[in-house]
């Protein structure tokens, strides 16, 4: 009953009308300033947008619901963090190995989480459509949620574990940890068209299943409560994102048909760089966890070829073709996570977590799950390794690897179609030779040399005498680059890395819980009580 | 099954991560410090930004502001994520309660037109503002150095958008729903004339590229403006007219506001403090600001207060002068 005589009563609004309606023309044309000096960056990379309204926000969350949502799942988050903490759950896991997998987690991924935040929030700034760029600002937040859930989850560890304590800064300047870096950095770097087909399409929507899934599960599987629920907590956002991702190629693809070409030049780049990113996760599914869910092989069967076989198929009648070089990455399946293990193996003093090599029962596992290629090119190898390290002395590589000047990976990786020859492909850009470790990484640098000639490439600024800290003189009798080079990275010789049998984070397990610190193997150490047989505890 | 941990005589081997141990000790620390501290990458910057190739991704000379540790930009409430939700998440529930109350009754729908119209001239506008003050902190939070401080510039620019959020809701409040405040609330924005300025000024933060710059004018000058004007005193008069309705409404923006400047107010305060330089950098700046918002926001509050409009709005500088002096700003 409205004073003036409308006695309507109130309209009865949907969520969705609700939504619009709370949000609905926020945004304006504005005449004080110009258009193209408010959004600076929208221009220059060539993709052309009719209108901006066509864009449906995927997320139509309004703020006193995202807060309420969100708050609720953290509290629920925490508390079980809290009694994770609280009951020294970090013992609860498998054995000691499977924390290396962790440290890979840590130091590698949660760098990636707020590299991403940032991306988005620029973003939320950058777009002129109003529905764009609350999407982005909300995927910017939850980021920042994921890099702070994973901080907390691990925190524990790092209490009980090396390797953890020195994350931030081992992200800067870590040979290894200088792929991811690139990797977000690459596409932060570009305009924010390229930024959200690359991070929000290629890598949420078409790869981040592989990395979900197979993560998630194995922490479950390894009776990791902590990161298991962060995972899980954090699998509803992903789900927001992953709409946002293919939103977004729809908007791109419908827009203009001028757009087909660069989003297609952009899927092939952001395709090739992120499977590369995930091949380091082919090794911690197929090596590092002690309780493993599936192989690499399968999980790129199921993930790529089959999802994403439907999607390109779907997507066919915008004029999109699948990813270039997907046919490599299935000829590579059977062989990425072995041919990284040899690697990391062999520069194990380099690493920031323990290396080991697998069992005879993981041997046979491998067999099964690789029967092309395990017995054929990787078990011999791993069994002559295996007697040197009887003898007492174990095969190490003395001198650093050659990097890809693309995804920064050793070019460690196999032709195509001959797993015994190593792929090397060189570009001759102003007079300098650049080095890649597949066509795909060759041809995204051909396409944009000005800007990976910025790489800063680890291995060569160690040759070039950038990676010593300060007051070290490498004059001195007894200066040891290695060494050196290790500490400026942040590294510690001799604790970090090295084989995991000899590991700190191996001997302190086996005293503090009487189990083995990996399961594949016996004892190494009294600690662990003779009558105890080196098996799995009894799944819960 | 029950877990046999051994666990006397296992001691943790440190008690927190290696920056954080640099900066507080080796103790255990919050959850506020773990995700506040040191985390946005600081060096070895792979490629130059094709938007801004002379700087690197993150780079301290987007601000004219200098700090020798960019870590000392805390925020006083302590938010990370989880707190942040949780504490906004609380303030909802008690929001709701207020709205629920406003709608069955119809509080709003039952004031006189003239009330109405009053209330949907002088505050659904502010929608707009609030938009304008969220894409601004998403640029703060974008551009802007150190995680300390970029989470929390993160949290107010979806603080923003709530606040706009609920100043439409406010307006539906009004209209039954049917969205006709909303769009009488545009046309005030972008054609009458009370508006004409404030708009003006929005826009003008919008090509103002300084991050700190657009910390200070946005939120210490534009919103220590902005929220006693129309929140405080607009409301006390309408109030004085029609009953305290729209108080229990305005409130929650008031109340936002006072947590909110305990943050905009610690940045401003220790960046001042680090040094003379930007001391006076930061004092020029607030003063220019402080010139151009209250020459924009008179014929805003011309129309909304009327003939008290100057002196209200002279009581508001004032406050702001005072506060200002407060923070270490010379004025």
């Amino acid at each position: 009953m409205a004073a003036d005589g409308n006695t309507k009563p109130p309209k009865k609004l949907s969520l969705k009308e609700n939504y619009a309606m709370l949000t609905r023309g926020l945004d304006w044309e504005p005449t004080y300033e110009k258009k193209e000096d408010i959004f600076q960056k929208i221009d220059f990379e060539g993709i052309k947008i009719h209108d901006w309204d066509k864009w449906e926000d995927p997320f139509r969350l309004t703020m006193d619901a995202y807060w309420k949502y969100q708050g609720e799942k953290e509290r629920k988050l925490y508390a079980i963090i809290d009694a994770f903490q609280q009951g020294n759950g970090q013992f609860n896991v498998t054995d000691a190995r499977y924390v290396q997998a962790l440290k890979v987690f840590l130091n590698g991924i949660v760098e990636l989480e707020y590299a991403s935040h940032r991306g988005f929030c620029m973003l939320g700034r950058e777009f002129p459509g109003a529905g764009p760029r609350i999407a982005a600002q909300m995927q910017s937040i939850d980021e920042l949620r994921h890099a702070t859930t994973q901080i907390h989850a691990i925190s524990q560890y790092n209490k009980y574990f090396e390797g953890m304590e020195n994350f931030p800064y081992q992200f800067d300047r870590v040979w290894y940890l200088s792929i991811p870096k690139s990797f977000f950095e690459d596409a932060c770097t570009s305009g924010p068209f390229e930024f959200i087909v690359a991070i929000s399409f290629a890598f949420e929507y078409v790869l981040t299943n592989l990395a979900f899934m197979p993560w998630m599960s194995g922490a479950a599987f390894n009776g990791d409560m902590s990161t298991v629920s962060f995972g899980f907590s954090a699998q509803s956002d992903e789900a927001r994102h992953m709409t946002l991702g293919i939103e977004v190629i729809k908007f791109l693809l419908e827009q203009d048909p001028a757009n087909v070409a660069l989003v297609q030049k952009w899927i092939d780049k952001w395709f090739w760089r992120g499977y590369r990113l995930l091949a380091l996760l082919a090794t911690m599914m197929d090596y590092i966890l002690p309780k493993r869910v599936m192989s690499w092989g399968e999980a790129w069967t199921i993930y790529y070829e089959e999802n994403g076989g439907a999607l390109f198929a779907d997507l066919a009648r915008y004029g999109i073709k699948p990813p270039k070089y997907a046919d490599v990455t299935i000829k590579e399946k059977g062989r990425v996570s072995h041919e990284m293990w040899s690697v990391f193996y062999a520069n194990r003093n380099a690493l920031g977590f323990g290396i080991w090599l697998p069992s005879e029962e993981e041997m046979d596992w491998f067999s099964e799950k690789y029967p092309d290629t395990f017995d054929k090119y990787y078990r011999p190898r791993y069994e002559y390794w295996r007697q040197l390290e009887a003898e007492g002395k174990p095969f190490t590589c003395k001198v650093l690897p050659q990097l890809c000047q693309t995804c920064q990976w050793p070019c460690l990786y196999t032709e195509a179609d001959d797993a015994t020859e190593f792929v090397h492909r060189e570009s001759d850009y102003k007079g300098e030779i650049f080095h890649f470790c597949s066509d795909g990484c060759k041809d995204i640098f051909d396409d944009e040399p000005e800007k990976f000639v910025h790489a800063w490439m680890p291995v060569n600024q160690i040759y070039q005498g950038n990676c010593f800290l300060p007051g070290v003189d490498p004059t001195a009798p007894d200066f040891n680059p290695m060494a050196e080079a290790l500490k400026f990275m942040g590294l510690k010789p001799g604790v970090d890395g090295g084989l995991f049998k000899e590991h700190l984070d191996a001997k302190r397990w086996e005293q503090w819980t009487s189990r083995p610190a990996n399961i594949h193997e016996g004892a190494y150490t009294d600690s662990v009580r003779s009558t105890e047989t080196p098996t799995p505890r009894a799944k819960p | 099954m029950t877990v046999e941990i051994r666990t006397t005589g296992v001691k943790p081997i440190r008690n927190t991560f290696e920056h954080l141990a640099k900066r507080f000790g080796d103790k255990n620390a919050t959850r506020y410090q773990e995700i506040a501290y040191d985390i946005q990458p600081l060096v070895n910057f792979h490629y130059k930004p094709l938007w801004d190739p002379t700087r690197d991704l993150y780079d301290v000379r987007r601000t004219a502001v200098v700090m020798k540790d960019w870590y000392a930009l805390k925020d006083p409430r302590q938010y990370y994520y989880g707190a942040y939700t949780i504490t906004r998440a609380k303030q909802q529930d008690a929001l709701d309660r207020q709205l629920e109350f406003v709608e069955k009754r119809e509080l709003l729908r039952v004031l006189p037109a003239a009330a109405r119209q009053q209330l949907v001239k002088t505050l659904v506008p502010l929608r707009h503002y609030e938009f304008g003050a969220n894409m601004n902190n998403s640029h703060m939070a974008g551009y802007g150095f150190g995680t300390i401080y970029t989470q929390a510039a993160m949290m107010n620019c979806m603080d923003r958008l709530g606040m706009a959020q609920h100043l439409s809701r406010i307006g539906l409040l009004t209209d039954g729903n049917t969205g006709e405040s909303l769009t009488e609330g545009k046309r005030q924005w972008m054609e009458e004339a009370a508006w004409q300025g404030v708009r003006r000024e929005v826009e003008h933060l919008f090509v103002t590229r300084d991050w700190f710059e657009l910390h200070v004018a946005q939120n210490l000058v534009a919103d220590s403006l902005v929220y006693p004007l129309f929140y405080q005193h607009f409301d006390a008069a309408f109030a004085a007219q029609n009953g305290s309705a729209l108080s229990s409404l305005t409130d929650y923006l008031m109340r936002w506001y006072d947590e909110t400047s305990r943050w905009v107010d610690a940045i401003v305060k220790t960046a001042a403090a680090e040094s003379p330089e930007n001391a006076k950098l930061i004092s020029e700046w607030t003063v220019k600001w402080r010139d151009i918002w209250v020459a924009a926001l008179e014929p805003a509050a011309a129309a909304a207060l009327g003939d008290k409009a100057a002196d209200v709005l002279a009581a508001v500088v004032a406050a702001f002068n005072t506060k200002a002096g407060k923070l270490g700003l010379k004025l």
